[in-house]
């Protein structure tokens, strides 16, 4: 059974890129677009990894990754965090928070697939 | 160094205060006038009786005398030498200093005091680059559609056989980003463009000038009923001594030239009469037929007149023969540039090249809105035979009134940085907007 990937990002064109590039690695993707209920729909659909932006409507990627790390059952969960900024303070807020990995946007798309692969292994 | 070292700087100014020649204080303390003179330009120390003597005969306490008011001033001074990153100042003479040039001593601590309020303006800049909302989002904005076009177009040129559905979407998807980047881009440069607008303070008296004007929208009730030509001087007087945005010497003498010559403008050209002769002949050369006033004047009583009167809002822009601008009331949607040189397509940088020679023409800006306008090169005062005429072009600019043929119009753009048009044969910098 393939893994699967949740994608909580609000930018549907970003979604739609990084699904295609996950999918044809034999992942399987699902996506989420608002902060304010993204603990329940990680909760719900329990991916194997997330990938989490850091700007999202309604409710910060930050604070989602505390609420998560908080849970005993999604504390060991690998969390990709994507943002848009790349700025030492919020990486180290993440970082603090228990991130698994930063990355920065702009990203390749090899870089992402590349992060995947490390965190939960082969499709 | 003693505090005592500008006692005599004090005692000459005690002495002046009082209206005491320099022999009457030497008598009265029982010394000679010519070690009076050496004593008030801090050549020779005092203390004991000659000073109680001196102190007395200016009627202050002793210590009037040894302590002044220039502490502030050494101070600025102890911590320009405390900044300084080389132990050059002789701060052990810091006293002598003030005392032999105090005009370069006020200068140096004007300068430090200007280079911390600048400190601090970089500060806060750099603050609100880092923190403001707005830019912060437009950032993540602009970042997130290059992420997704990066990302798009590398599907579309490493993936192998896409199939159709997804190139077609794929190809709509960096459709949509790009337009989402131009906008975006066009957005954060606006937004610095009011930036510096409006939190900048003034760096030329022209900009000073410029500021008050706008803040008035360019017209001025004072100046529009005076009784007569007797009475132009007191009124501009009295506005420039009320204008804060005037507060150096440069701008109030700019602000006296400009606002008379708008005052005589407005004496011989009442606003209503000239808004009336608008609304019936909107031409500024068929007005300055009329009216007997020149171009360049009657299109800057134009530019004055509120629109409200005229039926419509006009702006001006004038320029020297070097290409400067030296007035600058914009139209709504038709940008100009604060700093550096504007778009040298602009009607008004071509008709320095046939001074004298009236155009009228219909321009088009980078979003495709249309304005009217008239421009013309004049000669500024009178030239005499061993001296040549010094040039000034000015263009009123109106909203389009069909009065031109739509395919007319001159596509121009504000200045090269911000300009989106490609291949423009003018451009003298790449644009940010085509990078």
């Amino acid at each position: 059974m393939a893994k699967t990937v949740l994608l909580v990002e609000d930018e549907p064109n970003i979604v739609e890129a990084i699904g295609f590039i996950l999918s044809r690695s034999g992942y399987q993707v699902h996506s989420h677009g608002d902060g304010a209920t993204a603990v329940q729909t990680v909760r719900r659909e329990a991916p194997d990894m997330l990938i989490l932006d850091l700007m999202l409507p309604n409710r910060g990627g930050l604070e989602i990754l505390r609420d998560l790390r908080a849970d005993p059952d999604l504390k060991s969960l690998p969390v990709l965090m994507l943002t848009a900024r790349g700025q030492k303070k919020d990486r180290e807020q993440a970082e603090l928070f228990g991130v698994s990995a930063f990355m920065s946007k702009p990203f390749a798309n090899g870089d992402v697939l590349e992060r995947v692969r490390a965190l939960i292994g082969e499709a | 160094m003693p505090k005592t070292a500008l006692m005599g700087s004090r005692i000459r100014e005690r002495r002046q205060v009082l209206g005491m020649k320099q022999a009457e204080l030497a008598r009265a303390a029982g010394i000679s006038a010519s070690y009076l003179n050496l004593i008030e330009h801090n050549r020779r120390k005092i203390g004991g009786k000659v000073l109680l003597g001196i102190a007395q005969a200016l009627q202050v306490d002793v210590t009037a005398l040894t302590e002044g008011a220039e502490e502030a001033l050494l101070d600025a001074l102890r911590e320009a030498a405390a900044v300084s990153r080389r132990d050059e100042a002789e701060t052990d003479r810091m006293e002598e200093f003030v005392a032999r040039f105090p005009g370069w001593a006020q200068l140096v601590a004007a300068q430090r005091r200007r280079i911390l309020s600048q400190d601090r303006s970089i500060a806060a800049l750099n603050d609100r680059l880092t923190h403001d909302p707005v830019l912060s989002e437009a950032m993540h904005d602009i970042l997130s559609t290059v992420t997704a076009i990066r990302s798009t177009v590398s599907i579309l040129a490493e993936t192998p056989e896409l199939e159709a559905v997804w190139r077609d979407r794929f190809l709509r998807n960096l459709q949509e980003e790009s337009t989402r980047l131009v906008d975006g881009s066009q957005s954060l440069v606006s937004y610095f463009e009011d930036q510096v607008r409006t939190d900048t303070p003034f760096t030329t008296p022209l900009e000073a000038l410029e500021v008050f004007l706008a803040r008035r929208d360019f017209h001025l009730p004072d100046l529009e009923t005076l009784a007569g030509p007797e009475a132009v001087a007191p009124a501009v007087e009295a506005l420039l001594e009320a204008a804060e945005e005037l507060n150096t010497p440069q701008a109030r003498a700019l602000g006296q030239t400009y606002l008379t010559r708008y005052a005589r403008l407005a004496l011989r050209l009442p606003a209503d009469r000239i808004a009336a002769l608008w609304r019936e002949t909107p031409d500024p050369g068929a007005l300055a037929r009329q009216t007997r006033f020149g171009l360049a004047d009657i299109m800057l009583r134009l530019a004055l007149v509120p629109a409200e009167a005229l039926g419509t809002r006009l702006g001006l822009v004038i320029c020297d023969a070097a290409g400067a601008l030296l007035f600058r009331k914009v139209p709504d949607g038709f940008p100009v540039p604060r700093f550096g040189a504007a778009c040298a397509v602009w009607p008004l940088f071509q008709a320095l090249s046939r001074p004298t020679i009236p155009a009228h023409a219909l321009v088009e800006t980078p979003p495709g809105r249309r304005f009217e306008t008239w421009t013309v090169a004049t000669p500024e005062g009178i030239a005499g035979f061993d001296t040549p005429p010094v040039f000034r072009a000015a263009m009123l600019i109106g909203p389009d009134t069909g009065a031109l043929p739509p395919e007319s119009a001159a596509p121009v753009g504000t200045t090269c940085r911000i300009c989106p048009r490609p291949g423009c044969a003018a451009r003298r910098e790449p644009s940010i907007l085509l990078e």
